[in-house]
């Protein structure tokens, strides 16, 4: 698909997205948005190789889970394009950032602005927490640490079949605390699979502060020490990040650590730190001036969120 | 006397694999152990070592899966569903991939004690949707699983037997239907895995005996044919016993008593198995003595069920067979 908007405009336009989303509907993953806006906005724009999107713009509701009498069933990845063997492929390996996910395919022109109305809706496939049947997702990835061996995998049986498209993965950094993700590390570069990971490094997890909940010490000295090939870059900054992304990994996996702010473009969040995994406002006060003060920020108008 | 087949899992697997380049073959530092040796060493290509690692195993073969593969994962069963249950639900069970679970050492078939015997494998498979679930119980049915296994759309939980296995039947696997080794009218013995070859050494005792037992042998324990089970049941007169080598909650025992409650059928059900217990470390004659899964315990079950006894000692019993215990394919080994 053509690009139609620099990759800064689509980053500001899904954090205006989930801003308006949040306050409408008194909370969500707000922070999210902040640290992974540059990430997911460059992965849609221009690192991906993605047909054109096979499902339709407003995303059709709850179809059932997958099972012998569900012969229809399909899951969300058609909003990624088709799956053939020279387009490329994501994986979002934290669920919890479906919110984002999904104001990224709206900025890039791949679902329609109402998908996003469908969120947390009874009976929507638009979930909280990205299900394979959810837009822009192809396998389930709610269990935080197990989307980087399902990558690894897929790459593995695409090398196979000679394949030309890529296998990206968008990771968060809590999961390096589980230790499958190790496990896949260590047999991509075992297997010398090449596959593609860019990790929001925002220190945030749901308890709080990653260093408060289990400090995970030099993740970069580790992926090394595990066979990546491993790149820290400011995640804020996208030549860096393009920069990480074109060096040469030959018969390893890339992960590009991306070091963001988790609450990089809504300064007012830095009130709500440590507990920035989930922002529910606290009283109609709090709602009122974050309103105020991520328009701001954002160069938007306040939401009028009382109808 | 029974023929025993040494190794049928290791020829029956290359014979069905080797050149089929859908078909990969995993193994998580057990290749041996699962008799994959051979075909890793003369396979490389469709072989992948994924070292001690299941939980990225389980994942992995779910995205090779994705991508149009049908992976066969060996390693020991008990190492396929505890530690990595996440993954098998997430990555190979909700999204109904073809991997095909080769679970070797199915219950008390090891010496290896609590950590390698899988008691409640079929229970926690019983309760996966989308899952179906083989077992084998001889070298029939080890030599025919692979096909069985590979023709299901969708993940599919087997139970292997290694080394050196009986030969009781003649015909391959049929998913789905269940064997009739007996039929008689008076109690229906329902077995599977290794447990049918105990119903078998019984049966010559019990027709003395006076009684009229009629034998069933499941392989394929989801789906579940359960009109069949009760037609089957409608033609005894005093009820059922189930004997598997498995805790009676969650496994044969309960599929049948299920089948029976579903029904309204009001007959007695004896389930005999581990009964709320985990086994220990020892031979396979000995824990199935133990713990009541052999033969004899069959026959215990009989009299219960009966409310008689029939002096059937062991000596009653046909010879259990006697495996080479120096055997390099001894069925013990770890």
């Amino acid at each position: 698909m053509r690009n139609e908007k620099t990759t800064e405009e689509i980053a500001l336009g899904i954090r205006r997205r989930v801003y308006e989303h949040s306050m409408r509907n008194n909370g969500g993953y707000l922070s999210q948005a902040c640290s992974a806006g540059e990430q997911l906005a460059w992965l849609y724009n221009e690192a991906l190789n993605l047909g054109e999107p096979t499902l339709p713009m407003v995303p059709k509701p709850f179809e059932g889970v997958p099972s012998p009498n569900n012969p229809e069933y399909h899951t969300g990845a058609g909003y990624n394009g088709p799956a053939t063997p020279d387009y490329d492929r994501l994986f979002i390996a934290p669920a919890h950032y479906a919110l984002v996910a999904y104001a990224t395919l709206i900025e890039v022109g791949r679902m329609a602005p109402e998908g996003l109305d469908m969120f947390n809706k009874d009976g929507s496939s638009v979930e909280m927490i990205g299900a394979e049947h959810s837009p822009g997702m192809e396998v389930h990835n709610g269990t935080l640490g197990i989307g980087l061996s399902t990558a690894a995998g897929l790459a593995y049986g695409r090398k196979l079949r000679g394949d030309t498209g890529k296998t990206w993965v968008f990771m968060s950094d809590g999961e390096v605390q589980e230790g499958q993700t190790w496990e896949a590390v260590q047999a991509c570069a075992f297997h010398n699979i090449e596959v593609k990971a860019i990790m929001d490094v925002n220190d945030q997890q749901c308890d709080g502060a990653m260093d408060s909940v289990m400090e995970v010490g030099d993740i970069r000295t580790k992926f090394i020490n595990f066979g990546a090939h491993c790149v820290e870059v400011d995640g804020h900054d996208l030549t860096a990040i393009r920069q990480a992304s074109e060096e040469n990994h030959e018969g390893k996996p890339l992960i590009i650590l991306a070091r963001t702010n988790p609450f990089h473009a809504m300064s007012i969040l830095e009130e709500r730190f440590p507990r920035l995994h989930y922002v529910r406002f606290k009283s109609e006060d709090e709602r009122a001036r974050m309103n105020v003060s991520i328009a701001k920020d954002l160069g938007v108008d306040p939401v009028d969120y009382s109808h | 006397m029974v023929e025993m087949v040494s190794r049928p899992y290791a020829s029956a697997f290359e014979k069905f694999a080797a050149g089929n380049p859908d078909i990969l073959c995993l193994s998580a530092d057990l290749t041996s152990s699962c008799e994959i040796d051979g075909f890793r060493d003369r396979h490389p290509d469709q072989f992948l070592s994924m070292g001690m690692a299941e939980q990225n195993m389980m994942s992995f073969a779910g995205g090779l899966g994705l991508a149009g593969y049908r992976p066969f994962i060996h390693t020991f069963g008990v190492f396929m569903y505890r530690r990595p249950y996440d993954q098998l639900m997430a990555s190979i069970a909700y999204p109904r991939r073809k991997v095909r679970l080769m679970g070797f050492l199915p219950g008390v078939t090891t010496p290896g004690g609590m950590t390698h015997q899988s008691i409640e494998d079929i229970s926690v498979m019983r309760s996966i949707p989308n899952m179906t679930i083989l077992e084998t119980g001889d070298a029939t049915e080890v030599e025919s699983i692979c096909e069985a296994a590979d023709s299901i759309d969708g993940p599919v939980w087997c139970r292997v037997l290694r080394g050196s296995v009986p030969r009781l039947f003649d015909t391959p696997i049929k998913v789905g239907e269940m064997r009739e080794l007996s039929t008689g009218d008076d109690i229906l013995v329902v077995t599977s895995g290794i447990c049918t070859e105990e119903a078998m050494r019984a049966r010559a005792a019990l027709k003395k005996a006076g009684l009229s037992i009629r034998h069933l042998h499941l392989h394929t324990i989801k789906p579940f044919d359960s009109k069949a089970l009760l037609d089957q049941i409608g033609s005894v007169k005093h009820g059922v016993i189930t004997l598997e080598n498995h805790v009676t909650e969650g496994g044969v025992g309960s599929l049948v008593a299920e089948t029976m409650a579903d029904a309204g059928v009001g007959k007695r059900l004896i389930r005999l198995g581990l009964k709320d217990t985990y086994a220990h470390g020892g031979s396979r004659p000995y824990l199935m003595r133990y713990y009541g899964l052999d033969a004899l315990a069959l026959v215990r079950g009989v009299e219960d069920l009966m409310g008689q006894t029939f002096d059937i000692t062991e000596d009653d019993l046909d010879a259990a067979r006697v495996d080479d215990v120096h055997s390099l394919v001894k069925a013990e080994a770890l």
